[in-house]
């Protein structure tokens, strides 16, 4: 029995645990419930998805590097219509937060994706502007605080009560600025590091591995990447922040939400270890009561800088 | 369906040239994997290599709870498992991925593997009992032939290739298939190995109307299905999408592969 409360709130939402697991590495969640009870989940964050159906990019998609791994899969996804008629039944049946995450060419696209989707029975949309790999739309749109107070306050209107989570890319020079921006525009929380652009090279073929030629770096290798930018971004904004970038213990994920995280995403973490979120939310409840503390509230932004 | 799985290594032994064969306790793999199928496994227990590699199950033993995987040493995580030593313990997933179609009952079969690509093949020949069968084997030179006692054993028929010709006949592995077509009959044709010989293996089984199914490679990240970097581009109902190997494949009918993506 657990004496230690490990809910926490994010934007009106109640998530019974503050591990979520992260888009991009869980599917549609019906490949990982093979593996664990998905509601054991404070959250799940789907596969990003588009208007339209989406082929991705050309394989490989995948090169792995020091304690990581770049990927260059391109928003592969059936669409919002395959989504909803597909996988959104199952989703339904768990007892957890589902997030979708969206990804659009055009501000119509995302305000489209944002009015259907909140219509559906899901909790709260993630808005993707921080995708490395795909050529229009996306990243394009996250790279400055203009462009991203934009989108999102484009954005918004559209999702009627559904809170709406801005992900980040921290391939920026001041992260800070466009989480800012992100709550300028009327985000109701923000989440980050999407994956830092890489690039790895087949060095007898002298090409790069990934047939994308770029890809997006994660895994711990980023770990300390993240962990300052979620710091830097937690000063800066007053809106809940949700921390990932190479969590792969419960010792990580403690360590993000020191830094100002009231949640954590785990991602690359799954692709090795299919309950790698349980195995985090173990941690995390280990170390709360090992240390004392009643709550994930305790520990939340209470880092002490020397 | 597929588990998160701990298995004592029983065997890790050296069988050709960088070629492997691992040996792993696991009721549950031995008793329900199928040909054509492959466990991902966590080679190292650092962080680098992160991620699991797979290997086709290359056979199994139901009697003893056992199960076997064929690799070639190729980087850090294949160099890592070949110093596994017997009596440790791997940590895997598996059974995962599509198996062979057997539900053909086919009466004659032949299977054309090419270097580690005669894994699977093997596991095959084991399980899939029809009235004859013919193995077709490539490869380089004879230090990197390997199984070739077990294959002797579960096929009717064994033909070996060598590219230098230092076993078998020499020169490549399809052309020994072509010209047995021309002698006899098949009514599924089984492959696994590297692209350019699927790819002609495919052609060659289309040319004739035959049944074919090859198993594929590519660079995954699960294993499992949920990431999305394994793709492998098929045409199906004349519409090209990319499904992942480790879960729509890694076999795939040879008709429905787009080769040149």
């Amino acid at each position: 029995m657990t004496s230690v409360d490990l809910s926490v709130n994010i934007a009106g939402l109640k998530l019974k645990n503050p591990v979520i697991a992260a888009s991009g590495t869980c599917g549609y969640g019906r490949e990982l419930a093979e593996f664990f009870d998905l509601n054991r989940l404070g959250g799940i964050s789907v596969k990003g998805l588009t208007l339209e159906p989406r082929m991705g990019n050309r394989p490989p998609r995948i090169a792995e590097t020091p304690a990581g791994i770049l990927n260059s899969v391109g928003l592969q996804n059936p669409g919002l219509d395959a989504f909803i008629r597909e996988e959104l039944p199952f989703l339904r049946t768990l007892d957890t937060v589902k997030i979708v995450n969206i990804a659009g060419n055009t501000p119509e696209e995302y305000c489209l994706l944002a009015e259907r989707l909140s219509a559906c029975d899901i909790d709260a949309i993630e808005l993707n502007v921080s995708c490395p790999n795909v050529k229009e739309g996306g990243i394009s749109f996250g790279k400055s605080p203009e462009g991203v107070k934009r989108i999102v306050s484009q954005v918004k209107p559209f999702c009627g009560k559904k809170p709406l989570i801005v992900k980040l890319t921290p391939n920026v020079t001041d992260i800070g600025e466009i989480a800012l921006a992100a709550q300028d525009g009327g985000a109701d929380a923000v989440s980050l590091i999407n994956t830092l652009l890489g690039m790895a090279i087949d060095i007898y073929s002298r090409r790069p591995i990934l047939g994308n030629n770029f890809g997006g770096l994660s895994g711990p290798a980023v770990k300390s990447i993240a962990v300052r930018m979620v710091y830097e971004v937690s000063r800066r904004v007053k809106i809940p922040v949700i921390g990932m970038g190479g969590i792969v213990k419960g010792e990580d994920a403690i360590e993000f939400m020191l830094a100002g995280a009231s949640a954590v995403m785990v991602g690359t973490g799954t692709l090795v270890y299919p309950d790698a979120c349980l195995k985090v939310l173990e941690g995390i409840k280990d170390y709360l009561e090992k240390t004392g503390h009643k709550s994930c509230h305790d520990i939340i932004g209470k880092l002490r800088l020397w | 369906m597929s588990r998160q799985l701990t298995g004592r290594v029983i065997e890790n032994r050296q069988i050709g040239q960088d070629v492997f064969k691992i040996t792993v306790e696991s009721e549950l793999v031995s008793q329900n994997a199928l040909p054509g199928q492959f466990a991902n496994v966590r080679c190292g227990r650092g962080l680098t290599p992160l991620l699991r590699r797979p290997f086709s199950i290359c056979s199994v033993d139901r009697e003893k709870g056992s199960f076997d995987l064929g690799y070639q040493v190729r980087g850090e995580g294949t160099r890592l498992l070949s110093e596994t030593a017997p009596g440790s313990q791997l940590d895997f997933i598996a059974p995962l991925g599509k198996p062979f179609s057997a539900c053909g009952g086919f009466d004659r079969i032949a299977v054309v593997g090419g270097g580690i690509g005669v894994f699977p093949l093997l596991f095959l020949l084991q399980i899939f009992k029809c009235r004859e069968s013919s193995a077709f084997l490539g490869f380089r030179s004879s230090e990197q032939a390997v199984l070739l006692d077990e294959f002797s054993r579960h096929s009717g028929r064994l033909v070996i290739s060598t590219d230098d010709g230092s076993l078998g006949e020499k020169g490549l592995v399809t052309r020994a298939f072509e010209r047995e077509l021309d002698k006899r009959a098949f009514d599924m044709i089984y492959a696994c190995g590297p692209v350019p010989m699927l790819k002609e293996v495919g052609r060659i089984a289309d040319e004739r109307g035959l049944k074919c199914q090859v198993s594929l490679e590519q660079r995954m990240g699960c294993g499992i299905g949920v990431c999305y970097v394994c793709a492998c581009k098929v045409k199906r109902q004349g519409k090209e999408e990319y499904l992942r190997t480790c879960r729509e494949g890694p076999v795939f009918w040879s008709r429905e592969v787009v080769w040149d993506d």
